[in-house]
This record gives C-alpha cells, structure tokens and sequence, in this order.
C-alpha cells in the first residue's frame, strides 16, 4: 500500500520536475514525484538506442499511417520512425485550437528531458530587464544576480560542455569543455572577426552533453542519437541526471500513470493541502496530501491544471485572482535562416558525429543596435560535408554515379534563428467545457498567433544569415522561411508568470502561487519574457533556486 | 580525452563493455537486453523477393533491375543486393499518397512497355540515361505544384534505400555505430568514402 501522504508532491517528471524531485529529497524530503504517463527505465527502455539506420522497415521516414494517427505531430520533424513511441498521442490527448497551435508533448517519466535539443544557455539582464525597459508585460521579479549561483549550480550537476566567451549578452558558466567547432566552422568563424565590428561571432553551441565522466555518467560517445535516449547517460535527462540523485536519497517515491485532476484547495488555511490523482489505467481517483506542491507539468499542463483547481473559490482557477493565469502564452519562433557552400576545404573533414553545432549569440538591439522590431534572436548551426542526398538533384546514373555519391561532398554551412516573442495578453489558453478527454477532462483552449514584432524580426532572421555568411565568403547562399505557427518551437512559456505584482502575475520572486504560497510552479509557465536563447537550463535553475526557498521556509513553518 | 579515444574501432558491444568499465564498474541493467534486441532486428532486416503491398513479384523484380541500373555492382555491391526494389515497394505503399503512386505505377508501366526487362544491362543504362536527362529537365523548370517525373522518384528513393541499407551504410560508405570521439579537423585524401549517420 502505498502512503498517501508526503512532505512535498511534485507533478510532472520532465525537466523541472526531475530537479524538484531530486533536490527536495536531498534536502530530507519525503516526495511523491507523479507523472501521468508510463515509466521509463534509463538504458533498459531505449529499445532503439543502438539500431542501425537499415533497421528501420522505413529507415525513419514516417508512413501515411502514423500521420493518420498523429494529425497534430506530423506538422513538424517530430513525427518519424524511430521515437514515435515518445510522443503524446494526438488521439488520446485532445485540445482545441482557436488558432493554429503545434503541441508536441512527451507523456511518460522523464517528459521531454528524453527527447530535448540539449542547447543551454544562460539568460542575462538584457533578458530580465526588458520588460520593465519597454513597459511591455510584466516586470521580471528577479535580475541576473539572483539565478547566476543557480545556473552555477544546475550547470555543475548537468553537465553542459561549452566555451567561456565573455559575452555580456550570454554569461558564461560552469562549463565542462567544448565540442569545438569543425573546421568549416572555425574557418568562417574566423573570417567573420573581420566584418561586423566583431559582433557576430560563432561560438561552440552549449550543450547538455558530456565531455568528462560525471558520477554514473560516461562522457558523450559522438553517435549523435540523443532522442533514441542514452545508453552511456551522455545527454542530461531526468533518467540520466537527475531522477538517480533523487532515489538514491531513499526519499523519493514515483508514480507513473498518475494524471493529477485538481491541486486540492483549504480555503481556510489559505494552503494547497495536497492532490487529485486519477490513475490513467484503473481509472481510480486518489488524494495524496503533502505539505508543499510543486508543479511541473510543463507550460500548458500545468496551467491547465491550475485553471482546474480551486474554482469553488476562484471560477477561474488557482491563481486566477490576477489577469495573468492562462494569459501571455510564448514559444521562440524558428524555422528562417540561411546556408551556404564553402569552398577550399576539400582536403580536410571531420571524425564522429559531434550532437551540436555553433551558436550565433544575439546581437541584434544591443549595444548601440536599433532596429525596427523589439528584442533579438540567436542562430543554431552548423558546417558539414554534404552526403548521399546532394546525388538525387544531380545528373547521373551508373557505377560512377554511384562510386561518386558514396564520398563527402562539398561543404556547407547554414544557421537558422530562434526569435523572442513578445507577451501579449490576448494569447490565452482556457478550459474548453464543450470538448472532453478519455478521462473527462474538459480539455484545454489554445488561442495565440505570432505578433507583428516577430513578424519583423523574421526578415532579419533569414536575411542576416546569409549577409552573416556571404560576408565570410561562403558561395551559392539561400535563405529560408520554413514558415512558424506558435509551438513548433516546442519552448511554451508564459501563462503563469513570474511578477512582483500579484493583480498582475501568478507568481512571485520564488515561484510561489500568489493565492497559495506552499504551491510552486517551476516549468516554462512562469517566464515573464521567452528572451533568445533556450529556455530549460532556465527552468532548472529557477526550480532549485525555489526547491531551496521552499524548504527554507518549511523550516521556519511559513507554508 | 584518451579514455574515449580507445573507443574508437570497436565495435557496439565492446564500446559498451569499455564504457560500463569507465564507469568504474557500473553494470548497466538492461544492457544484455539492448543488444539482444538489435540482434533480432538485424535477423529481421532480411527482406524477401516477394510481393509487397500491391506490387507483384514482376513489378519488385522490374524495381531491383532499375535500381541496380542506377546503382550497379562496382567495387561494392549494387541496389538489387541491398533489397532496394522490395525497399521501393514499401516505401510507395506505405508513404506515398495517392497521386504519388499513380504517377509511380504509370512510370512502371512506361518502364515495362519500353521493354526495359527485355534490355540487356549496356541498353538499360543507356535508356536511364536518357530518362535522367528527361527527368532533370523537367524537374528543373516544372511549375510549382506540378507532379514530380516518376524517374525523380525512383531515383530518390533508390539513393535513400541503397544508402541507408547495411550495405550501403557499411561497404559503400564506412558506419560506425558509436564514433566514441569527436575530431574537428582531419585531412581527408581523395577517395575515403562518407561516414554513415546514425538512423
């Protein structure tokens, strides 16, 4: 029989949750960690982890029947062969779309940690102080000094390999070495010192995989198959990383297949007293009672959540006594950029499949920069030699042909920026009560369209790259917009932020829920800005820097 | 780093073992289990020369002689041993729509009213040949939205099929499933073949 009472309840297993859990209990916590999908068992559950391309019936292509059954997913690259099985499935999870709206979600222990891009970056003041810069939104309640000890900190355990720039826009860290740039890189890289005033510069991208050993961790392997999961605990996930802290403390008990229904309200004590569970294959109902609650569901669950809980006091949810519950929901818009050939490199390639490429950090609207549009964005890239693919627009068939396609081609090179979106009130999710899931749920309303600031700051995106790399020298550049619908960034923020006004914010400075101080929300739901730069070492370190607080103020019975 | 460098040419098996040593004896539960698993899908990979979907033996058997016409046998082994004309069945059945595999079947039905199984192997390349003019000046200044030449489509999906098969990936170009180091920067000499991705 399992105990229905614990010190701290944690929702969700993902990136955030699997830092909840992890330093809840080495603070001598008893936590119930509650995922609402299946377990996952790091190594063990990779099924396809060490597969062969050939091993695949479509060699990862995906078939007209897995885009029947995932009508959302196949928008975009998620939709494929070979980690289908890590996807929510669109059938079983409905939501209504207002507006176009892409939700990619991974419902099982370890959420998207599995399956991430891995890309980590520190935020900087540029980032904290903007709102309260342009009046825009709502005033970040804490500043760079504040989280700088615990991006120290998360950095350390993570393990992210990256290189010590001295960007103001992009603070260094706590960095295990560098996958270093490959030579088509390091040559551009080069080249565009001389060109920008030195603005524009390409570093190594900042990664969450290994260079060093870390405890139970052996360094990246170079196979570039993250999202198959890990067998040598090369990438950060919570199966890697995090969820091994916290069950070696003996204090942590998980519970997949738990969908929480509602965080449970004492209107009296003015406390969340614990949580609803409705077990996703028996489909019986269970309240667990803790003292604190941290919820990490991700940016549109746990909002979801929010708004489902409470409504005997509040109609519009647990922390709907400010405008901001559901409001402001951001992504980082993608998909614009450019590439290039580069020439006199012929006689040299690379060794090992490196699974990141270069950052380009923002400089666009700092330092002296003014620009029609607010804010920046930042390029991922990366230089390679062509292979096989380059053959299918050529001429040719035969055993020349053939001999030819199986060597690297040219090199290229080619970037494509990740945009901020700015919060706007009017992109709002809210409980659909004509639509309900298997579970009867009444599912979430997504209502968000991309703004016109970001609709400027894309002619930039695409059209500085290719200025970026024709300056280096790079030929036959062109650019791209693949097009954005909000979501495909997979980076939801936003709708349930962060403030130091409680008419005009969820939270406060710590990730306390103003109405219900002993709940805490830790994912992409409290960023009162999306900045350029990915967001989860962002959530990382905003979750232990309120784990702390949280037990601190156990300690001195303030929850 | 040198502990990863000796990583480097083993294979998947001993990678792992070195790795579990690395980790100062760590042993990986499940570790047994993941390679059991990949080894009951090499013996799957196999495919048979029988029907696929709605393509009959004759027509896989037309797919393989056009494929290994593009990809013949050189000094490592052409697209009919690397199963590419069952591989080409699949792929139209299972990913292509429907007008896809209508303009798929008529290129088919072109293929065989021409004779093309009746040619010798000089007169079959020479009538790709002449198709893969035809098909990349087409596809060069086809209108937007207009179908894709049947050719462009059984080249495609022969290049995809050849270089992603076991002997594709691993005779025709080099494939090692875990690398184990990153080099940024080495010579390359004429003539080393590509290294494989992972799937």
């Amino acid at each position: 029989m399992q105990a229905q009472s614990y010190d701290a309840i944690v929702v969700g297993s993902g990136i955030s949750g699997g830092w909840a859990a992890k330093e809840l209990t080495e603070k001598g916590l008893r936590v119930l960690l509650l995922e609402r999908g299946k377990n996952i068992e790091h190594i063990k559950d990779y099924p396809n982890a060490t597969k062969a391309p050939w091993d695949y019936p479509h060699r990862g292509r995906r078939t007209k029947a897995m885009e029947a059954a995932y009508p959302v997913l196949k928008r975009d690259y998620p939709l494929n062969e070979t980690n289908l099985d890590w996807w929510a499935s669109d059938q079983e999870s409905p939501y209504t779309e207002v507006k176009r709206f892409d939700w990619y979600r991974g419902y099982h222990v370890g959420g998207r940690s599995l399956m991430w891009g891995r890309q980590s970056y520190r935020w900087s003041d540029f980032d904290f102080e903007a709102n309260a810069r342009e009046g825009l939104g709502t005033d970040w309640p804490i500043r760079y000094a504040d989280i700088a000890p615990w991006y120290d900190y998360v950095e350390r355990h993570a393990g992210i390999s990256g290189s010590q720039e001295g960007m103001a826009q992009l603070p260094d860290g706590q960095f295990q070495p560098a996958m270093p740039l490959n030579c088509g890189e390091e040559l551009i890289a080069g080249r565009l010192k001389q060109h920008f005033d030195g603005r524009r510069r390409i570093i190594p991208g900042r990664t969450a995989n290994l260079t060093q050993p870390l405890p139970g961790r052996a360094p990246c392997q170079y196979r570039n198959a993250c999202w198959l999961g890990c067998p040598f605990g090369g990438y950060f996930s919570t199966q890697s990383s995090t969820l091994p802290a916290a069950m070696a403390t003996g204090r942590l008990t998980l519970r997949p297949f738990a969908i929480v229904t509602e965080v449970l309200y004492d209107r009296d004590k003015k406390r969340a007293t614990g949580v609803r569970v409705l077990d996703a294959m028996t489909e019986q109902t269970t309240d667990y009672t803790a003292r604190m609650i941290f919820l990490c569901a991700s940016t549109l669950n746990s909002t979801w959540l929010l708004l489902r809980s409470a409504t005997n006091v509040w109609p519009g949810g647990l922390g709907s006594s400010s405008d901001a519950l559901g409001h402001n929901l951001m992504d980082h818009h993608f998909r614009a950029g450019a590439s290039g050939r580069i020439e006199g490199l012929d006689d040299k390639t690379f060794y090992g499949r490196r699974p990141t490429g270069f950052y380009i950090p923002r400089y666009r609207n700092l330092f002296g920069d003014k620009r029609e549009y607010l804010r920046g964005f930042g390029y991922q890239g990366g230089a390679s030699r062509s292979g096989w693919s380059r053959a299918v627009a050529e001429l040719g068939v035969g055993g020349a042909f053939k001999d030819a396609a199986a060597l690297p081609g040219p090199w290229t090179i080619g970037g494509t920026a990740f945009g901020e979106m700015l919060p706007n009130p009017a992109n709002k999710v809210s409980i659909d009560p004509t639509k309900k899931d298997k579970w009867g749920l009444p599912v979430l309303a997504i209502d968000c369209a991309t703004g016109e600031n970001e609709w400027l700051m894309r002619k930039d995106m695409m059209n500085d790259m290719a200025e970026t790399l024709e300056a280096a020298g790079v030929k036959d550049v062109r650019t791209y917009d693949g097009g954005y619908w909000p979501g495909m960034g997979i980076h939801e923020m936003g709708t349930a932020r962060m403030g130091r006004d409680p008419k005009t914010s969820v939270l406060n400075s710590h990730n306390q829920v103003w109405d219900a101080p002993n709940v805490f929300v830790t994912d992409g739901s409290c960023m009162a800005s999306t900045a350029c730069p990915n967001p989860s070492l962002t959530y990382m370190a905003l979750t232990a820097r309120a784990a702390d607080f949280a037990v601190s103020e156990l300690k001195r019975n303030n929850l | 780093m040198p502990e990863a460098r000796q990583v480097q040419g083993i294979d998947r098996r001993e990678a792992i073992r070195r790795v579990t040593a690395l980790l100062g004896g760590v042993v990986f539960v499940g570790t047994t289990d993941l390679l059991t698993a990949v080894e009951h899908a090499h013996a799957r990979a196999a495919t048979s020369h029988a029907q696929v979907g709605a393509f009959t033996a004759q027509d896989v058997a037309l797919l393989d002689e056009v494929a290994d016409t593009i990809l013949p046998e050189t000094k490592t082994p052409g697209a009919k041993a690397a199963h590419v004309g069952p591989f080409m069945a699949l792929m139209v059945t299972d990913t292509y729509d429907d007008k896809q595999q209508g303009v798929f079947r008529d290129g088919m039905r072109k293929l065989n009213d021409a004779g093309f199984m009746t040619k010798t192997p000089a007169q079959r390349l020479a009538f790709l040949e002449q198709l893969d003019r035809e098909q990349k000046a087409y596809m060069d200044t086809r209108p937007q939205g207009a179908p894709a030449h049947y050719f462009r489509l059984m080249k495609e999906l022969t290049l995809f099929g050849y270089f992603t098969s076991e002997i594709g990936c691993t005779q025709a170009m080099r494939y090692r499933e875990t690398p184990g180091r990153f080099d940024p920067c080495m010579p390359y000499t004429p003539g080393e073949t590509a290294w494989a991705g992972h799937a």
